[in-house]
């Protein structure tokens, strides 16, 4: 998806995270955030026209999480809202598609999670086929380390590194979209979303060339990933790394790569990409999101000082 | 290998068995741990909203009408009104049937909750009859709601229908 006939922008952006939050829940940890975000252009929430977030119960071991961390938000007079089992990154796509309808001209989309509370490793197994795989617990670090030695049995790469502990981090990122002159009018720097895609792979793990991101490669060449001088991934493990500069073509711009809080960290790259563009340390920037076990879902978003508009493109 | 033809006159698999473990650790975060440690004393409190001014028992450190967190603390006085009930004339673990429970509004606070009424007749539980609060011995109190072990009338008239209305 690009050239879209509706220009979104990415307005503000607002982020936290911690290795492990002691005392807050999700409503608190939110809240500042959000506010955070919809203060930097002067909105409250009932200037959104569309409500999206991203986040798991699973992470945190709270049934409904989700819908009690719309206390943060303010659900009344009832509002437009939509939630994603996903990275956040994946909500901002299901705005940036709502936007293109015309009901509405501004968004609002926020990740949290506080796997803290619980196993990561072992909680993101049952993400995995329910009869012949996650019976068997394979943690998600234990599947990396599969990736990481088909990435050295395929001969393609000088090295690949150890595969270091999960990463986990409590915390939450929330980002403000607006459309065409409303992005105009609320900032000096809207940062457009000139291209966004994301595909997903087989789920059974023995039927993927694990030591390739074809759907990075595809979901880049959609959004339309080239000429960009400064990239944002999203980075589980440090050897997933070297499989998305190979997919998105990258060679010699700066990398920029984080895994934050799972379910927040790919949202995270796309604010902070933004945050690059819009203060000119990037004039175009690519931002990666990932989700499932060993690269199998993947997001690519190009943000750009310019808008590029349809039939503008050559 | 032999190359059989798939053999459909093999029964299907109807159960298998994965048994599933994770194991968390709740936070119920500040607001909601103000509130159990209150409850530890004997105490029940509230917060109220800076904007809509609603008073939320429990507090979840947010008004979730209007999206801001809530900071102010109020202690309640441990009476309110029933808004609504239900006689239960099942039995069910601990309870003998009939019971009721009730949906009541405490005084001060503009949510309900719900709690058993107990020590009175279930066929004189009423819309808008008073009710306080009976707490467990302070020696076996935690920091949980299991500290109000039920609600029981109070010799006080009928609460006006004005009054809780919105809560039925």
């Amino acid at each position: 998806m690009r050239n879209f006939k509706r220009p979104v922008a990415i307005v503000a952006s607002a982020s936290f995270e911690t290795p492990s939050e002691p005392s807050r829940n999700e409503v608190e940890l939110l809240l500042p955030v959000i506010h955070d975000a919809l203060g930097q252009v002067g909105l409250t929430q009932q200037d959104i026209g569309f409500t999206v977030s991203g986040s798991s119960d699973y992470l945190q071991g709270f049934p409904f999480a989700f819908v009690g961390a719309l206390d943060a938000v303010g659900a009344w007079p009832p509002i437009r809202e939509s939630h994603l089992e996903m990275d956040g990154a994946f909500a901002l796509a299901e705005a940036v598609a709502v936007l293109q309808h015309g009901h509405v001209d501004t968004a609002l989309v926020y990740a949290f999670a506080r796997p803290s509370r619980g196993d990561l490793d072992r909680t993101l197994s049952i993400q995995l086929d329910p009869y012949s795989v996650a019976p068997l617990w394979p943690d998600a670090r234990g599947l990396a380390g599969l990736q990481a030695q088909a990435m050295r049995d395929s001969g393609r790469f000088d090295s690949v590194p150890e595969v270091p502990p999960t990463h986990v981090a409590d915390g939450c990122t929330a980002v403000v979209l607006a459309v065409g002159d409303r992005a105009r009018e609320l900032t000096k720097t809207p940062v457009w979303i000139t291209g966004i895609d994301h595909r997903i792979e087989a789920p059974a793990l023995g039927v993927r060339d694990l030591a390739t991101s074809v759907s990075t490669r595809l979901a880049a060449e959609s959004a339309g990933a080239t000429d960009v001088d400064a990239a944002y991934l999203h980075v589980l493990y440090p050897h997933q790394e070297l499989l998305l500069r190979d997919a998105l073509g990258l060679n010699g711009q700066p990398v920029h790569s984080s895994a934050g809080p799972m379910m927040v960290g790919g949202l995270e790259r796309i604010a902070a990409a933004a945050k690059a563009v819009a203060a000119g340390d990037a004039r175009r920037a690519v931002a990666h999101a990932t989700s499932g076990p060993c690269l199998q879902q993947n997001l690519v978003a190009v943000l750009d000082a310019t808008a590029v508009l349809e039939g503008a493109a050559a | 290998m032999s190359a059989d033809v798939v053999d459909e006159a093999v029964p299907p698999v109807t159960v298998i068995e994965c048994p599933t473990r994770l194991d968390f650790s709740y936070t119920p975060g500040v607001a909601q741990s103000r509130f159990l440690r209150a409850l530890e004393r004997g105490e029940i409190t509230g917060q109220r909203c800076p904007k809509c001014k609603k008073v939320y028992v429990p507090p979840r450190g947010a008004c979730s009408m209007c999206g801001v967190a809530t900071e102010e603390e109020l202690v309640l006085s441990g009476k309110g009104t029933i808004t609504t009930f239900c006689t239960t004339q099942i039995p069910s673990p601990g309870l003998v049937p009939p019971y009721v429970t009730a949906w009541i509004r405490l005084d001060g606070s503009d949510i309900t909750s719900m709690f058993l009424i107990q020590e009175c007749d279930p066929a004189e539980v009423r819309l808008g009859m008073r009710v306080e609060a009976v707490w467990v011995e302070e020696a076996d109190r935690k920091a949980d709601l299991g500290n109000i072990s039920y609600f029981r009338p109070i010799d006080e008239p009928d609460a006006e229908y004005e009054t809780y209305k919105d809560y039925v």
